[in-house]
């Protein structure tokens, strides 16, 4: 199944702002992160279709899914 | 007691008197600083039914305790008066190096009263004080005024002034200090117009004491420490790297990026305005503020076209309501209008909004080609320019852009498309997505505010933990907790972008060490409850009601139409009813005797 997977902030440091990805079916986050040498710890915030998911979630084919390390503003 | 100097200037402009008085210290110790204790003076001082921009207001600048200290982030004071766009309380902070300095010459604050009868600047060099001549001044721009009043005086002296728009009373006006740090919201610039007061220069070599020195260095040390370690504030951390910016990314990818004047929530052009695009093809350097380990400022250039140049770069809510808010995707635009406001002194929050209100005025007709002299259509970066400077000279339809949203879309007949609350225009997150910034915006003592009680940082950031943006349940008492804690940083007065690594204990212990007091965090959160109750004892003593504690009807009746908020609206009645009771008040909003007594308040005329 081909998921967007969009980087944001530091995450795309060495990396990319958008990629599809062919995953195997019932994927979840944390493999996703895994997949992408990116720490548990090391993340801030993971949106499926623009929806705070967490790590255990599974994504289906067409999802898109934002990471984002720790940020903050204002 | 140290922290404090314990010393205050009040400065009568119209009899042209300079009195130095000892601090009020009783109620420095239950109001602190910078906000809070500049509101408690206000309070005590005017009538909150009078015009702000007459002699009767009174423009009071305020430090905190924390202020010019060794402590985090310590490099901010707050300019308080009752604000002209909203008719409520104003305070507004900023940072740069004007408030320490202040500090340094022995002094805690200035409340400045009446009208000069001439324009008039104040300059303060240690014991020296005195006011001058700013006829040479008026009509020049932050930058001129702030070059010219250097060479005049201390070439190392800080300068808080206003620009033209400041002194044409354009009703969101700011007060600028060190050329590009504002006291951005509510007007304030236009009340030191209205008083024929164009600057405070200040140079200062004391220095300030602390009651307990090995406490205090232990207590700023383990913030600092924290805000090094921290992901968002540490050094390559994300406000570091890409400023307030980076937030225009995640907003958007949740569809919570209020987009041409809040008709949707998703800008297809978010990457190009985003911290990210900016740090790529703007950045020059990080900038910081005194005493602040994060440096999220930006020294960006425009490196070609026709807004060429080297300038500051937009906070988050300036590069959305240029950006997202008037649907405009073209930086070097965005860059330049900011630059603009700050060289005119104007607040870019209001002045996007409101460009984007008179944009969706001329989409439905209400407004005419013949009225602007010209079309204004969203996505036009030009006219955002163009409209900046209009309005900062009040030229033209600026003049009338200069009211803000609400009163120029009420001229047209509709008043429903000014995105504001209490006539200030709510900044860059939709509260149909984030419930919780909703009930923030309609309970915000000036008006749309996010930096009143944030509570866009768990509901959307994960920070200090994450919430549900989608639910009400449990928001009201969690909004309660950030404005009285945020009050309290206010009030120290220390960078709220701290609050980020560091919270309540931190913050005591610093203050704890600095003043001396012996209070506990729980006490130290109800001095933010008591500013906060202050605060709206002010508000509604200028006639302010539950009816005015609202939303504009587009986020209460028109929902969202993509993202996970989609059919969604803000639903306000519920977290309203329940956020009166958490603080409690009646069901009219209006704080108990109880609750006044618990917080050491009296109401001068609520009976």
């Amino acid at each position: 199944m081909k998921v967007e997977v969009r980087l944001f902030a530091t995450f795309r440091n060495g990396r990319w702002k958008s990629n599809i990805i062919d995953f195997k079916d019932g994927i979840n986050i944390k493999e996703v992160l895994t997949h992408l040498n990116i720490r548990d710890d090391e993340l801030g915030i993971a949106l499926i279709n623009g929806k705070h998911s967490s790590l255990d979630e599974t994504l289906k084919d067409g999802d898109v899914l934002s990471l984002f390390p720790p940020i903050g503003g204002g | 007691m140290k922290g404090w100097i314990g010393k205050l200037i009040r400065v009568n402009l119209t009899e042209k008197t300079i009195k130095v008085e000892d601090l009020n210290m009783e109620d420095a110790k239950l109001y602190l600083g910078g906000r809070g204790l500049g509101s408690k003076y206000l309070y005590d001082e005017i009538d909150p039914t009078i015009d702000p921009l007459s002699p009767e207001n009174k423009l009071i600048f305020m430090t905190g305790p924390l202020t010019g200290t060794y402590a985090t982030c310590a490099g901010r004071f707050n300019v308080v008066a009752k604000a002209p766009l909203t008719g409520t309380i104003g305070a507004s902070n900023s940072g740069g190096y004007f408030g320490p300095e202040l500090k340094f010459a022995g002094y805690d604050g200035i409340i400045f009263e009446g009208k000069a009868d001439k324009p008039v600047y104040l300059h303060i060099y240690d014991d020296i004080i005195e006011l001058k001549s700013a006829e040479h001044l008026w009509g020049k721009d932050v930058f001129e005024t702030t070059d010219t009043l250097l060479l005049e005086n201390e070439e190392d002296a800080r300068v808080a002034c206003i620009g033209p728009a400041g002194e044409k009373q354009v009703l969101f006006a700011t007060v600028m200090n060190d050329k590009d740090r504002a006291a951005g919201r509510s007007g304030l610039g236009a009340v030191m117009g209205s008083k024929n007061l164009k600057a405070v220069v200040v140079r200062g070599t004391k220095g300030i004491g602390v009651s307990d020195k090995f406490d205090f260095m232990s207590a700023t040390k383990d913030a600092k420490e924290k805000i090094y370690a921290n992901a968002v504030t540490g050094k390559g951390g994300g406000l570091a790297s890409y400023g307030t910016e980076v937030l225009v990314n995640i907003l958007n990818e949740m569809h919570g990026l209020p987009t041409r004047n809040w008709q949707t929530s998703y800008f297809e052009g978010g990457e190009l305005i985003s911290g990210e695009y900016l740090a790529e093809n703007y950045l020059i350097r990080n900038k910081a503020c005194f005493a602040c380990p994060i440096g999220c400022g930006r020294v960006i250039k425009i490196p070609d076209g026709k807004y060429k140049g080297i300038v500051a770069g937009p906070e988050y809510e300036a590069g959305w309501s240029y950006g997202a808010c008037c649907g405009v995707d073209d930086l070097n635009a965005i860059n330049k209008a900011n630059h603009v406001c700050n060289l005119l002194g104007l607040d870019p929050i209001t002045m996007g909004a409101t460009i984007a209100c008179a944009m969706e005025l001329f989409e439905i007709g209400a407004i005419s080609k013949e009225d602007l002299g010209d079309e204004l259509r969203f996505g036009d970066g030009d006219s955002i320019i163009k409209w900046t400077e209009k309005t900062g000279n009040r030229e033209g339809f600026g003049d009338l852009l200069a009211l803000g949203s609400y009163r120029l879309a009420e001229k047209y007949g509709h008043p429903e498309l000014s995105m504001s609350v209490k006539k200030q225009e709510m900044p860059a997150y939709d509260g149909r997505a984030i419930q919780g910034m909703a009930l923030e915006y309609a309970t915000s003592n000036r008006g749309g505010c996010h930096v009143r009680g944030y509570l866009t940082s768990p509901e959307v950031l994960g920070i200090p933990m994450k919430t549900d943006p989608l639910t009400t349940e449990g928001k009201a008492g969690l909004l309660k907790l950030f404005q009285d804690l945020t009050a309290l940083v206010d009030s120290s007065d220390i960078c709220l972008f701290s609050t980020f690594a560091i919270g309540l204990p931190e913050i005591s212990s610093m203050l704890r060490a600095s003043t001396g007091l012996e209070l506990t965090d729980e006490e130290f959160l109800l001095v933010g409850e008591r500013i906060w109750n202050l605060e709206k004892l002010f508000n509604l003593e200028a006639g302010f009601t539950k009816e005015d504690d609202t939303l504009p009807p587009r986020l209460l009746n028109e929902p969202l139409t993509t993202g996970p908020a989609k059919g969604k609206v803000a639903e306000l009645e519920v977290m309203l009813e329940e956020y009166y009771e958490v603080r409690g008040w009646d069901k009219e909003g209006i704080p108990t005797d109880e609750k006044l007594n618990e917080l050491s308040l009296s109401a001068k005329a609520l009976a």
